[in-house]
């Protein structure tokens, strides 16, 4: 039975999130929406340790990597015939990813070294 | 054979199996190439592609996967949650990370692109490859971009931050575990928070709001930077 209340609370989140998307016409995904949704209702609640949700959290996080393996699986399908300018593309992919992880990391950890001296 | 071949459930337990054999190589190797999902994706696409199944017999069997990511997404907010006494202070270095790491995001690629003999619409394509695919999908039909190769390339993206993001990250001396989380879900979202939960309650917690708030910013700031880039 908690696994059911977990899941609906985090359902329940995905829904009102869809709602205000839909609503708003926000530029972002309903369960993104639905994670600050869920955020707002665990600072309201204060549900101890080991409630549903984080029970239900708990169980599906961890396997995060496995609801990723369709979607993976239809770009190498579709990858594969896509279009010949495949190494501009992964090159161009590769060097903008790495540049965009050191951008993030060396801003976030620069600006928290120079506030905590 | 076919009879079995077509059915949903051959491909479900199929990818059950797969990702089973991947955390048992993670947990056995711990080599950062054994990822779960990396490992799956590969196995299921040889099968695919030696037995000659087409990807929407695939795609119908593992809807149940697929809707999961729904909740999962949701349920994000748990470890934020847990880690929220870290977010205090921590406004500047959050707003300003992720912003820089939007314009060099879409900034870089679109210009590399261009570079590598890439024309105009290739460019737009893979302006918003950092985001979560949903969004990907959605801004690139935005500003007139290929959606289906946007969303694969940033599905490629967040693959490569599963497996390489810790690494690179101790290459680039980042070793602070909240910046880690934020420079990881900035560039391979929801993949990327996947292999960061793994390494560290705090980089997978601020991973998951990096990519919640890279997909907001991105949303707002790509029809201002589309054209900047393209000029």
């Amino acid at each position: 039975m908690r696994v059911v209340s977990g899941l609906t609370w985090l359902l329940g989140c995905q829904l009102v999130g869809e709602v205000v998307v839909h609503a708003l016409d926000a530029p972002v995904p309903g369960p993104v929406v639905g994670m600050v949704v869920l955020l707002l209702v665990l600072l309201v609640r204060h549900p101890p340790e080991g409630s549903s949700v984080h029970q239900a959290a708990d169980a599906l996080l961890p396997h995060l990597q496995l609801l990723f393996v369709p979607a993976g699986v239809g770009v190498v399908v579709y990858g594969a015939v896509l279009r010949q300018d495949g190494p501009a593309i992964l090159v161009a992919l590769v060097v903008s990813w790495l540049l965009g992880l050191a951008a993030v990391g060396w801003t976030a950890q620069l600006l928290t070294r120079e506030r905590a001296g | 054979m076919s009879w079995f071949l077509s059915h949903p459930l051959t491909w479900l337990v199929a990818t059950l199996l797969a990702y089973r054999l991947g955390v048992h190589l993670r947990d056995r190797t711990g080599h950062p190439v054994a990822q779960p999902v990396l490992v799956g994706v590969v196995l299921l696409a040889a099968a695919l592609v030696l037995l000659d199944v087409d990807y929407a017999t695939y795609a119908e069997g593992t809807t149940i996967v697929t809707f999961l990511l729904g909740p999962a997404t949701v349920a994000l907010a748990v470890p934020l949650h847990r880690q929220l006494g870290r977010l205090r202070g921590y406004a500047l270095p959050l707003v300003a990370g992720l912003l820089v790491g939007v314009v060099v995001s879409v900034g870089s690629a679109m210009l590399l692109v261009r570079l590598l003999g890439g024309d105009e619409l290739l460019a737009r394509t893979v302006a918003p490859k950092a985001t979560t695919a949903p969004v990907a999908i959605a801004l690139s039909r935005t500003i007139e971009g290929v959606a289906p190769l946007t969303a694969a390339i940033g599905i490629t993206a967040g693959i490569l931050g599963a497996v390489a993001a810790p690494t690179v990250l101790t290459w680039l001396r980042v070793r602070e575990h909240r910046a880690r989380g934020l420079a990881t879900g900035a560039v391979s979202h929801g993949i990327g928070t996947s292999r960061m939960l793994h390494e560290h309650p705090v980089e997978g917690a601020f991973s998951g709001l990096a990519m919640g708030l890279t997909a907001l910013a991105t949303s707002l700031l790509l029809p201002l930077l589309v054209p900047l880039f393209l000029r």
